[in-house]
C-alpha cells in the first residue's frame, strides 16, 4: 500500500516531511521500529496478521501498532503538540507463522501511559478496538499479551482467589466437584432445587445455574434463589460440609445484578455467578461487589467461542483469561481437554498456567509468548465443564491438576440410579484417583483399573462406568499452538 | 450420618498403611503435618484442637504415626484429622487435610428453621 508515498519519504524523515499533510505508510510514521527494546513497563502484544494480497507484512504490522494506538489514516499536525514518540505503539518484531506463507506474528510494544489504571475496558478499547476491522488486513488475531507489573498492580484482581476459596470452603488436596443443573431451561424453582439438593448431598461441592438462567416465566430469580438455598442448607446439614450453588445474577442492568447479588448474600450463599456477555465493566463492578461482600465470583465464559476459537481471527482465550484474572473473577471456565467442547491439551495447559501461576513462563508449545509475572495477584480457579464423566477421572487429574473445579452436569444428573448416585460416583472416582496419585501410582495409565477396583465397593461408580465408560469426544482441535517442541541433540 | 469433610471421606476409612502413604506424600513435598481433633465438627468450626505442634522437618512418617496413636487413645470418640501445610510463597496455607478418626456413631446436624420475611 501507499507505494508512491513510500518513495517520497524514504530516508528523509525530518519533522517537516514527516508531518506534511497527506497519507504515508504506517511503517514510515514510526510504528515500525525493529531495533526497539521493550521496557519493563511496556504493555506487549503479539498479533497474528494475515495481510491482504500484496500488502507488505511490515507495513501491516506497523498499521496494527498504529491503529491500536495513536494513528489515523492520514498525517495530522496535532501529533506535534504531544510527546507522540512515546504514545506511538511500536511494532518491533515480525516472524512468519510456522507452516504458513500468508501469516506473520507481530510483536507490538505500548507505553504504559496509553492505558487508564485498573480498567480492562480502556485497555481493550485500544488493543482490540478499531484495528480488527482494518481493511488492509484479511484477518487479525490477538495471540498473547505481557502485562507489566506496574500495570497489574493497578488491578485488585480476584476477590477470593484459590487459596482463600479453599480455606473458606474447608476443602483441600483434591479438585472440587460441581454440576450444572439440567435441563438448563424449563424447570420450576421447586424442581430445580431438588436437583441441587440431590447433587450436593450425594457428594458434589457445587451446583451451578447455566449461563442462560435469568428470570424467565418458568422460574423467577427470587424463587430460584430461595429453593436453591434451602437445598444448600439441607445438604450442608446432611454432610457436614460447606456447599455452594452458583446463583447466576446476570441481568439487564447493574442495578438488577446488585439486587440479585444482595439477595444471594442475604440467604447465605458463598458464591454468585456472572456471564462473560455482561461486559468487562460490569465484570469489574461485580468483582468489587464480591470483594466487599466476601463472595466467590464465578464467571461463565458465555459467548467467547465467537471470537476465540478460530486461529485466524479474533482473540485467543489465553488473553481473555489474562484479562479476567486482572478484572477479578474467582472461577473461570477454561476447558476440559477430554470433554465435548473445544480444547487442545497444550492450549488448555497454557490457559490453566495463566490462571494459576505465580509466574507464567514463556512456552511457545503451550501458546504462551511471554514470561508473565503475576505480582501476587490472586489465582483464578479454572473450571472444567462440558461432556466429562467419572470414567475420565485419571485423564482429568493428569491434564488439569488439583486446583480446578470439575463439573459433571450430564455425568451427574444422567446417572441411571439418580442424581445423588451420580454425584457419589464422581466423588468416589475423584478421591480414589487423588489417593492413588499421592501413593505414587502411575494413575494416568492405571486409571481404568483404579476406577474398576473402586467400583467394586461403590455401586454408583460401577453403574457410571457401565453407562459412560467408553464415551469420548475425539475431534481435531481448531485452536492448537503453532509451535511444537522439537527434540534436540543434547 | 457420615461427615464427609477432608479429601478421602467418601472412601472406606483409611488403614494405617494408607495413612502412612499419604504422610509420605506430604513429607516428600516438605510439608509439615499437624494432628487436630474435635467433638464439634461443624463445617464452620475452623479451629479444631491441636494435638501438639505441627511436625516440621519430617524424614519419616513414624513420629506422626506415633502421635496419632497417642491421640486416638486419648481422644476416643473424637474426630481426628491430619493437616499438611505448604509454606511456598503464594500458597502459605493448608495443602491436604483428611479425616483419620471418627466416632462410631456420628450425631450429624439438623437445619434449625426460623420463618422470616423471605420464607
Amino acid at each position: 500500500m501507499h507505494e508512491n508515498e513510500q518513495e517520497i519519504f524514504v530516508n528523509d524523515n525530518t519533522a517537516k516531511d514527516r508531518y506534511r499533510a497527506g497519507v504515508m505508510p504506517y511503517a514510515e510514521m514510526g510504528y515500525w521500529q525493529p531495533d526497539y527494546e521493550p521496557t519493563d513497563t511496556d504493555v506487549l502484544a503479539v498479533f497474528r496478521i494475515t495481510p491482504q494480497a500484496g500488502v507488505d507484512p511490515i507495513e501491516a504490522a506497523a498499521a496494527v501498532a498504529g491503529e491500536s494506538s495513536t494513528a489515523t489514516w492520514t498525517v495530522v499536525w496535532t501529533d506535534r503538540l504531544t510527546a507522540c514518540e512515546n504514545y506511538r505503539a511500536k511494532a518491533y518484531r515480525l516472524e512468519p507463522v510456522p507452516h504458513r506463507d500468508d501469516q506473520w506474528f507481530a510483536w507490538v510494544a505500548y507505553d504504559l501511559d496509553l492505558f487508564e489504571p485498573g480498567s480492562i475496558s480502556n485497555l481493550t478499547a485500544s488493543i482490540i478496538g478499531n484495528v480488527f476491522g482494518f481493511k488492509p488486513l484479511k484477518a487479525l488475531r490477538l495471540e498473547d499479551m505481557r502485562i507489566p507489573v506496574a500495570y497489574l498492580k493497578t488491578f485488585p484482581g480476584p476477590p477470593t482467589g484459590i487459596v482463600v476459596e479453599r480455606e473458606r470452603l474447608d476443602k483441600f488436596g483434591r479438585p472440587l466437584l460441581g454440576a450444572t443443573v439440567k435441563p438448563k431451561l424449563g424447570l420450576s424453582a421447586r424442581n430445580y432445587g431438588r436437583v441441587v439438593y440431590e447433587a450436593l448431598r450425594g457428594g458434589l461441592d457445587f451446583t451451578k445455574d447455566d449461563e442462560n438462567i435469568g428470570s424467565q416465566p418458568f422460574m423467577h430469580w427470587r424463587d430460584r434463589f430461595l429453593y436453591c438455598m434451602e437445598a444448600v442448607n439441607r445438604a450442608e446439614a446432611a454432610t457436614g460440609e460447606i456447599k455452594g450453588t452458583y446463583l447466576n445474577v446476570t441481568a439487564a442492568t447493574m442495578e438488577q445484578m446488585y439486587e440479585r447479588a444482595d439477595f444471594a448474600k442475604k440467604l447465605g450463599s458463598v458464591v454468585v455467578m456472572i456471564d462473560l456477555v455482561i461486559g468487562y465493566t460490569a465484570i469489574q463492578s461485580m468483582s468489587a461487589w464480591a470483594r466487599a461482600n466476601d463472595m466467590i465470583l464465578h464467571l461463565h465464559r458465555a459467548g467467547h467461542s465467537t471470537y476465540t476459537r478460530q486461529r485466524d481471527h479474533g482473540v485467543s482465550f489465553r488473553v481473555i483469561a489474562k484479562w479476567m484474572r486482572m478484572a477479578g473473577v474467582d472461577h473461570l471456565h477454561a476447558g476440559t481437554v477430554v470433554g465435548k467442547l473445544e480444547g487442545d491439551p497444550a492450549t488448555v495447559a497454557g490457559i490453566y498456567d495463566t490462571l494459576r501461576d505465580e509466574h507464567t513462563h514463556r512456552r511457545l508449545d503451550r501458546g504462551l509468548f511471554f514470561d508473565q509475572p503475576w505480582a501476587s495477584l490472586n489465582k483464578v480457579m479454572p473450571v472444567a465443564s462440558g461432556g466429562i464423566h467419572a470414567g475420565q477421572m485419571h485423564q482429568l487429574l493428569h491434564h488439569l491438576g488439583e486446583d480446578v473445579v470439575l463439573q459433571f452436569g450430564g455425568g451427574t444428573i444422567g446417572h441411571p440410579d439418580g442424581i445423588a448416585a451420580g454425584a457419589t460416583a464422581n466423588r468416589v472416582a475423584l478421591e480414589t484417583m487423588v489417593m492413588a496419585r499421592n501413593e505414587g501410582r502411575d494413575f494416568y495409565h492405571d486409571g481404568p483399573d483404579i476406577l474398576r477396583r473402586a467400583a467394586r465397593q461403590c455401586a454408583p461408580l460401577a453403574r457410571a462406568l457401565e453407562t459412560w465408560g467408553d464415551v469420548t469426544f475425539d475431534y481435531t482441535p481448531t485452536d492448537s499452538p503453532d509451535y511444537v517442541p522439537t527434540a534436540t541433540s543434547s | 450420618m457420615r461427615l464427609t469433610q477432608g479429601a478421602f471421606s467418601f472412601l472406606p476409612d483409611l488403614t494405617d498403611v494408607q495413612i502412612t502413604a499419604q504422610m509420605l506424600y506430604c513429607i516428600d513435598h516438605g510439608w509439615p503435618i499437624s494432628i487436630e481433633y474435635t467433638d464439634d465438627p461443624h463445617p464452620r468450626n475452623t479451629y479444631w484442637e491441636m494435638w501438639g505442634q505441627p511436625m516440621f522437618d519430617l524424614v519419616s512418617p513414624a513420629p506422626v504415626m506415633d502421635e496419632l496413636t497417642r491421640c486416638r487413645e486419648a481422644r476416643v470418640g473424637s474426630y481426628i484429622r491430619l493437616v499438611a501445610f505448604e509454606s511456598t510463597r503464594g500458597w502459605e496455607s493448608v495443602r491436604l487435610s483428611f479425616i483419620v478418626g471418627r466416632p462410631d456413631v456420628e450425631p450429624g446436624f439438623q437445619v434449625v428453621r426460623a420463618s422470616g420475611p423471605v420464607r
